[in-house]
């Protein structure tokens, strides 16, 4: 059994497992709404509804990632040091892909022609795809485990860290990504969007749980023995099937969210239960293994940290849930309607201010 | 060692060296802009609600969307930091995570969750929330960026005169966090920044400003925002020299060796006169300079607050150290540490001429007519990014070969398990993703910038949650 106590290497390990667990959740959906962006989005009006969705939120879950790498830096340095320089060109491809896609959302909107909004969509698209990938490949990679010496030192190539496992691991953090944001798009949007939103969570749910059940059974005879990780990661695999239950429904949306926002905390969950007391394991050898002990900083740097992370967290979740409570209207078409290209480009081409978009009398999106 | 290796291993180092120089300078280009703004579109919402007056809100629009533009490079840029500490230079990663990754968690915890939560709020807010409620999410997003700035430069004050640490085991680790918190180096480089960060914006709103004033376009909003600009950058370019002034005698005390190198003064001197202009071969190290313009006395009046006060030259320093830390070569590059410190100085010295001007003119009521003054106030817009950019490369190129000061050095800090290849594409990747962006940035903010602010609308659009802002 695991061996379980509450120090305060435990309390971090724990508390980046749920900075984690944020992350993937809600980039989760972000990320998948990036990447259904050119399905689901028929003309420009669509594309701008969909991005709009996520709008006000995708800055905000960005910063649980930058927060969970900043604090695996101040409490497992070394950890921080093997993983990044270990995992270098996945990490590069995620990074490149972060700096662009913060900067298409912005600049998307900042031109009227269809090439350049045509670009940078294709960008959201591939950005969102890469680092949904790619951290489900680097967080099954601890626990799969990589080449690393006596000295905490990576000692493999690119190859260790694109193993089948790991490449599983990958396809669960995709489609569950894509599944949240097909979900999260239903709940948003309205009239025909939110139909295809629909449906393609319909499509989407029965992969993502097979591609989790593959992976949990691999989990459970392949890599580890732990009974209760496992369990965890059966009942993820059970929330995405159920999913597929919830999503054939009319009027549940919020619902489904609920239950792969769930499914997606019980997978990373199961997995770093699965991990501790290891950080990273190294397949060269047992000893070698990165565990919260030997990779941590000293107990008061944890101590300080806890302070911090305990009397932050609460008023950053606090403020998060205000703005998704705030932007909890659906967003639809009619707000667009009107802005389009052809005030823009006339505007454009007399070198004046935008005139005001002729904005049709809308009632404020309710839910 | 065999030899083959060598050559690789300094590869590493010099590519590592070359991203982080490049990806760090660019990132502070966006940084200091988006610090200043956000306070500016404060004040600018502040003045609309407190006053009633639409141009205010006109204003507060106009610049917000520059600010977005802005914002968005900088945050993603920013990005790129956090993980290259860990990807290029996990020895230093290693050997100070215990004490540097704390503000780094902080500024997570603190800053960056406030100021990116909060934007979306400020962007997507507008009509949707209480007038009240909204202009506190702008200030927000301000104390955010402040926040920011402060843990990220006390923890590279760290680096510059580490404190409140003991090392085990080979490492650093931390024994005082209000020792690093509250470092004096870590206070005065936050206010010097905080001040550079006021001068940035306040150019840019001001060479704005006088772009549409010199056309004649909207004068009576830009002739508002001109002079809030100049309000700001009269105390903010004073501010700034003054801080800095503080900030080279501390630097006297905890990093003389840059402080020597910025004068290029060699040997130790009473009575040391502040070098102007000074030429010398081109080397690294040159050992002496073939021509040194000087005010007499006037480095021994600004470093020690006297006339004879001793300023110790970089030979003395070398041997201390020498002394101290073993055989080794401890002078930083000095041509580059003393014409970035010159580039700062000098070109900090024109900026404040330039706003005592703009202060006189707003003054007189005649900055919305003089076209001179507007034409230069244009041409002022990109001065305070070169002198960012120049006051950075003095203070990290000055504490070479160190990368924390008497702990590590640079060469020992750079990641060894990554092949030479690997990091070859990664600076490859970023100067080509890096140089599109900025074409890009720059293009766009030219056009909005050129650009009128939206008329203001009748109450009945008011009322609506239109996505003025958004994408």
């Amino acid at each position: 059994m695991i061996d379980f106590q509450l120090d305060l290497q435990t309390f971090w390990f724990l508390a980046l497992a749920f900075f984690w667990v944020g992350y993937l959740v809600l980039e989760g959906f972000d990320f998948g709404v990036g990447m259904l962006l050119p399905f689901l989005g028929k003309d420009d009006t669509d594309r701008r509804v969909i991005i709009n969705t996520i709008g006000p939120h995708w800055d905000g879950n960005e910063v649980w990632i930058i927060t969970a790498g900043a604090g695996t830096f101040a409490a497992f340095p070394e950890w921080y040091a093997t993983l990044f320089s270990a995992y270098f060109l996945p990490l590069l491809l995620i990074v490149v892909s972060l700096v662009v896609r913060a900067v298409a959302f912005e600049y998307r909107g900042k031109h009227h022609t269809a090439r350049w909004r045509g670009n940078w969509d294709k960008a959201i698209f591939v950005t969102s795809l890469l680092p949904a990938l790619l951290w489900g490949v680097a967080l099954s990679g601890l626990l799969h485990g990589v080449p690393i010496d006596g000295d905490k030192q990576f000692t493999g190539n690119f190859f260790d860290l694109v193993q089948p496992y790991a490449l599983v691991g990958g396809l669960v953090t995709l489609t569950l990504c894509l599944l949240c944001g097909a979900v999260f798009l239903g709940m948003k949007t309205e009239d025909d969007l939110r139909e295809r939103a629909r449906t393609i969570s319909q499509r989407l749910a029965p992969i993502a749980a097979g591609v989790l059940l593959v992976f949990a059974l691999w989990t459970a005879w392949g890599v580890m023995d732990e009974v209760i990780p496992n369990l965890l990661l059966l009942i993820a695999a059970t929330g995405a099937g159920g999913a597929v239950v919830l999503t054939t429904g009319r009027q549940n949306e919020g619902w489904t969210f609920l239950v792969v926002a769930l499914t997606i905390a019980f997978a990373v969950f199961g997995l770093f239960v699965q991990l501790y007391p290891n950080v990273m394991v190294s397949s060269t050898a047992e000893a070698n293994n990165l565990t919260i002990y030997n990779s941590s900083s000293g107990d008061y740097t944890l101590t300080v940290m806890t302070i911090v992370a305990l009397l932050m967290l609460p008023i950053v979740l606090f403020y998060q849930a205000v703005t998704y409570y705030v932007f909890r209207a659906r967003v639809g078409r009619a707000q667009f309607e009107g802005l389009g290209q052809a005030v823009g480009e006339v505007a454009e081409k007399l070198h004046v201010a935008e005139p005001h978009p002729p904005q049709a009398r809308v009632d404020p999106p309710t839910e | 060692m065999t030899l083959d290796i060598l050559p690789l291993a300094d590869a590493a180092l010099d590519i590592s060296r070359w991203q982080f120089a490049l990806t760090t300078i660019y990132h502070f280009l966006f940084v200091p802009l988006t610090i200043g703004l956000a306070y500016t579109l404060a004040i600018m919402q502040t003045f609309w609600l407190r006053s009633g007056d639409e141009q205010w809100l006109r204003l507060t629009r106009f610049f917000g969307k520059l600010f977005l533009i802005n914002f968005a490079i900088g945050v993603a840029t920013g990005l790129v930091q956090e993980f290259q500490f860990g990807m290029n230079w996990s020895e230093y990663s290693r050997f100070v995570g215990d004490v540097f990754g704390a503000p780094l968690a902080m500024e997570g915890l603190m800053a960056f969750f406030l100021e990116s939560t909060f934007i979306g709020l400020w962007v997507f807010g507008w009509n949707r929330l209480k007038p009240g409620f909204h202009l506190a999410t702008i200030w927000l997003v301000a104390i955010g960026t402040t926040l920011s700035a402060y843990f990220i430069l006390a923890a590279n004050a760290w680096m510059q005169d580490p404190v409140g640490y003991e090392l085990v085991n080979g490492k650093a680790q931390m024994t005082n966090i209000f020792a690093v918190l509250f470092n004096e180096t870590a206070l005065l480089a936050f206010f010097h920044t905080m001040a550079a960060a006021a001068v940035t914006a306040g150019f840019f709103v001001l060479g704005v400003s006088a772009f549409h004033m010199r056309r004649g376009q909207d004068v009576q909003a830009f002739g508002r925002s001109a002079r809030l600009a100049a309000a700001i950058v009269v105390p903010a370019t004073v501010l700034v020299m003054l801080i800095g002034d503080d900030f080279m005698r501390n630097m006297v005390n905890r990093q003389p060796m840059k402080v020597a190198a910025a004068e290029a003064l060699y040997d130790t001197e009473t009575k040391a006169g502040l070098s102007l202009f000074a030429v010398a071969p081109l080397e690294a190290n040159p050992g002496e300079t073939t021509v040194n313009v000087k005010i007499p006395y006037l480095l021994s009046v600004l470093a020690t607050n006297s006339f004879d006060g001793e300023v110790i030259g970089i030979n003395q320093l070398q041997a201390q150290y020498e002394q101290k830390y073993g055989p080794g070569d401890y002078v930083p590059p000095v041509g580059v540490v003393y014409w970035g410190f010159r580039g700062m100085v000098y070109i900090g010295g024109l900026l404040m001429v330039i706003a005592l001007w703009a202060g006189y003119l707003a003054w007189k009521g005649k900055i919305t007519t003089n076209r001179t003054f507007q034409k230069v106030a244009i041409w002022s817009i990109p001065l305070p990014f070169l002198a960012n950019t120049a006051g950075w490369i003095y203070t990290e190129v000055g504490r070479q070969p160190w990368v924390v000061q008497g702990l590590q050095r640079t060469a020992d800090g750079v990641t060894t398990a990554v092949p030479v290849w690997q990091m070859g594409a990664a600076l490859g990747t970023f100067i080509a993703i890096y140089g599109i962006l900025i074409i890009v940035e720059f293009w766009l903010l030219k056009r909005y910038a050129q650009r009128l602010p939206d008329p203001v609308r009748d109450e009945a659009e008011r009322s609506e949650p239109v996505p003025a802002m958004s994408y």
